[in-house]
């Protein structure tokens, strides 16, 4: 009597009793599939965001220029300029500071033949594109000269592209941005969305000089100004020094008082993300913890079943002492069955979870992520709720009076 | 030295602070080969005498001595294994497992036993075939008719080749022309030598042991030895008069006149 034989007479049990054995399974194969697909789906959310992290560039602070005044009317961020790129210089004289780089922004029509389309005209530096780790799909990047000289050249987004040219090449063409012609050089490389949904490809770059001259600043009086300064720190452990050093010398610049509230903001956009990676921990976290009750909740449906189980095979249990089996092979067999049932359902639960993440990341586009831990773990653990909550039933038919067993009805 | 050996055998119940004596310092020798009835009325003690036998019931007194080993020195293994390879049981309600073939149920003695798997399917089936059921090996207990079950369930208590065999009203179940062909079995095996103790409450099942035990009150009543009945010249006699065609049950000894 061995392992392998409790193992065949729990096996034949549970085909007595197709359906039922599949019913009680079914609480594990639920529990299962739900812990493996949360925590793939889970995983996956998290190494996006990492991901995202590496993307932006670990280091990186936005500054851009917040409500003015205090006491009578307060505009909202951004809404008002008082940054230039005399702050942008003052900024790179900041230690551990690697580069920084203003940028302007705004809205405007885009119009080539019987086309048009509104989007985001971004103004920056040459060396943007390398800051922000964008490639190009054709064309090229305006040059240094090109910014000096406020010329008008831009490049445009998938999205733009594909609104304005079709499939046609917008590389050479001429579009007009609200009433100045622009030469299109280059199409950027497609990005998708961003972490607020927002689709990245739906923008226009130009020359910071150009965007402020003729497409956004001329309703401004302030000279040089800038949206926003980008800040690329050395190291990631001087971020929040540099923060607080750059604080100072904006409100030097801006000629602050002491007792007056900054009229800029300093936007820390790795601290955002890694926010927002611990919530996302927190979340898988709870989702697992979720899933689990529906294991424990299986696992007890398997006690239930176990439970009668032995009602039912009573005289069978009286029968097997008859003819020679100990208590502690009757308990065996009882404990095997639960264990073969938890198991089975936990194979078939990871089954249905490798579909579940499949159908996931293939029609929903979710990224998953499966760790093998995660599987070898959750057979490891149904089989542990086999023991756990096949004792009981194990143990009561082990101590089983086979007189009585014999003389169930 | 006897195959059974009992010694002021006592078993007490205790029911709502009443105490109910089922056996009353019971004394018994049965020697080997001994093909023996056990009567009386029920609460006689009866079945409460073949379970101490049986070694599924501790005596609250007394000693039952199994071919000389006093079973209360016996941990729960040892009485296990003593059940496995010296006793077998057959019942009145046959207690086949209903989802097995006939062979599986007679493997299953062979399951707790040291007998090596290989060989199991091939034991079980020669059983079989010394109860006549070769050809249904494969069937399930519900396509069996209650003699046949009980057939099957002979093969069962026999898979290990036991000294004693043990049948609480085995054709309590069965209609007399059935429950003959069961008693001639009992009969073949009694002449091999294995020893039986056989309870019912039929007189006429009783007349084809070589000895009756008559239980009354929890003791030996009457130990009476007799000249046996045969079982198969009964039968032959019961075929006759419903003129069936005459068609003895097989011999348990020889699987070639296997009907």
């Amino acid at each position: 009597m061995n392992l392998l034989v409790n193992i065949r007479i729990a096996l034949d049990a549970l085909r007595a009793n197709k359906l039922r054995s599949f019913l009680t399974m079914l609480g594990i194969i639920i529990g299962v599939a739900a812990v493996i697909t949360m925590v793939a789906l889970g995983n996956g959310a998290e190494r996006r965001v990492a991901e995202q992290i590496d993307a932006l560039g670990t280091n990186i602070l936005m500054i851009r220029s917040q409500s003015r005044g205090s006491a009578a009317v307060r505009t909202g961020a951004g809404q008002v300029n008082y940054l230039t790129e005399a702050d942008a210089n003052a900024i790179k004289a900041v230690p551990d500071v690697a580069a920084a780089a203003g940028s302007m922004f705004g809205r405007a029509q885009i119009i080539f033949g019987a086309e048009n389309w509104n989007t985001q005209v971004l103004g920056v530096d040459h060396d943007y594109l390398r800051v922000r780790g964008w490639a190009l799909e054709s064309g090229r990047m305006f040059t240094p000269a090109e910014v000096q000289l406020s010329e008008k050249v831009a490049l445009i987004g998938t999205t733009v592209a594909n609104e304005l040219f079709g499939l046609s090449d917008p590389v050479g063409q001429v579009v007009r941005v609200n009433r100045l012609p622009v030469t299109i050089i280059g199409v950027l490389a497609e990005k998708g969305q961003d972490m607020r949904g927002d689709d990245q490809d739906d923008t226009m770059i130009m020359p910071i000089t150009t965007v402020r001259s003729k497409i956004v600043g001329r309703t401004y009086s302030l000279p040089n100004q800038v949206h926003t300064i980008m800040v690329s720190v050395t190291t990631s452990e001087a971020m929040e020094q540099v923060q607080e050093d750059i604080r100072q010398v904006l409100r030097k610049r801006q000629r602050l008082r002491p007792d007056e509230d900054d009229n800029f903001g300093i936007g820390n956009l790795s601290q955002f993300i890694e926010a927002r990676a611990e919530t996302q921990r927190i979340f898988n976290v709870m989702l697992s913890a979720v899933a689990s009750v529906s294991l424990v909740v299986g696992g007890i449906g398997i006690m239930n079943i176990m439970l009668v189980s032995v009602t039912e095979r009573t005289r069978e249990i009286g029968l097997r002492v008859a003819i020679g089996a100990t208590p502690g092979q009757i308990m065996q067999q009882f404990l095997v069955e639960a264990i073969v049932l938890c198991v089975l359902g936990g194979t078939v639960g990871i089954l249905l979870a490798l579909l579940a993440t499949w159908a996931f990341s293939r029609l929903g586009d979710w990224p998953v992520f499966i760790d093998a831990t995660v599987i070898a773990g959750s057979i490891v653990f149904s089989a542990g709720i086999g023991i756990a909550f096949g004792f009981l039933p194990a143990r009561k038919a082990a101590l089983l009076d086979p007189i009585e067993a014999l003389r169930h009805e | 030295m006897s195959i059974i050996e009992v010694r002021d055998l006592t078993r007490q119940y205790r029911m709502g602070g009443e105490t109910l004596t089922a056996l009353n310092r019971v004394n018994l020798t049965i020697e080997r080969g001994e093909f023996v009835a056990v009567m009386g009325p029920s609460g006689s003690g009866k079945s409460t005498f073949l379970n101490q036998i049986g070694c599924l019931d501790t005596p609250t007194s007394g000693t039952v001595l199994i071919d000389g080993q006093a079973t209360d020195q016996l941990d729960a293994a040892a009485l296990a294994a003593l059940r496995n390879r010296y006793l077998g049981f057959v019942f009145q309600q046959f207690n086949l497992l209903a989802r097995t073939s006939a062979i599986e149920n007679v493997m299953l003695p062979l399951l707790y036993s040291p007998t090596p798997r290989a060989k199991h399917r091939a034991i079980a089936m020669e059983r079989l075939r010394a109860v006549g059921l070769a050809e249904r090996a494969s069937h399930h207990p519900s396509q069996l008719s209650g003699g046949q079950q009980q057939r099957v369930a002979i093969a069962r208590a026999l898979v290990n080749e036991p000294k004693i065999l043990l049948a609480d009203e085995p054709t309590g179940a069965l209609d007399s022309r059935t429950s003959l062909e069961i008693m001639s079995i009992f009969e073949d095996l009694s002449q091999q030598g294995i020893t039986i103790l056989l309870v019912t409450h039929e007189a006429d099942i009783a007349a084809h042991a070589e000895r009756t035990l008559f239980f009354r009150d929890g003791r030996i009543q009457e130990d009476r030895r007799q000249r046996p009945v045969s079982a198969r010249d009964a039968l032959a006699t019961a075929q006759a008069a419903l003129g069936v065609a005459a068609q003895p049950a097989a011999p348990v000894s020889n699987p070639a006149h296997s009907a």
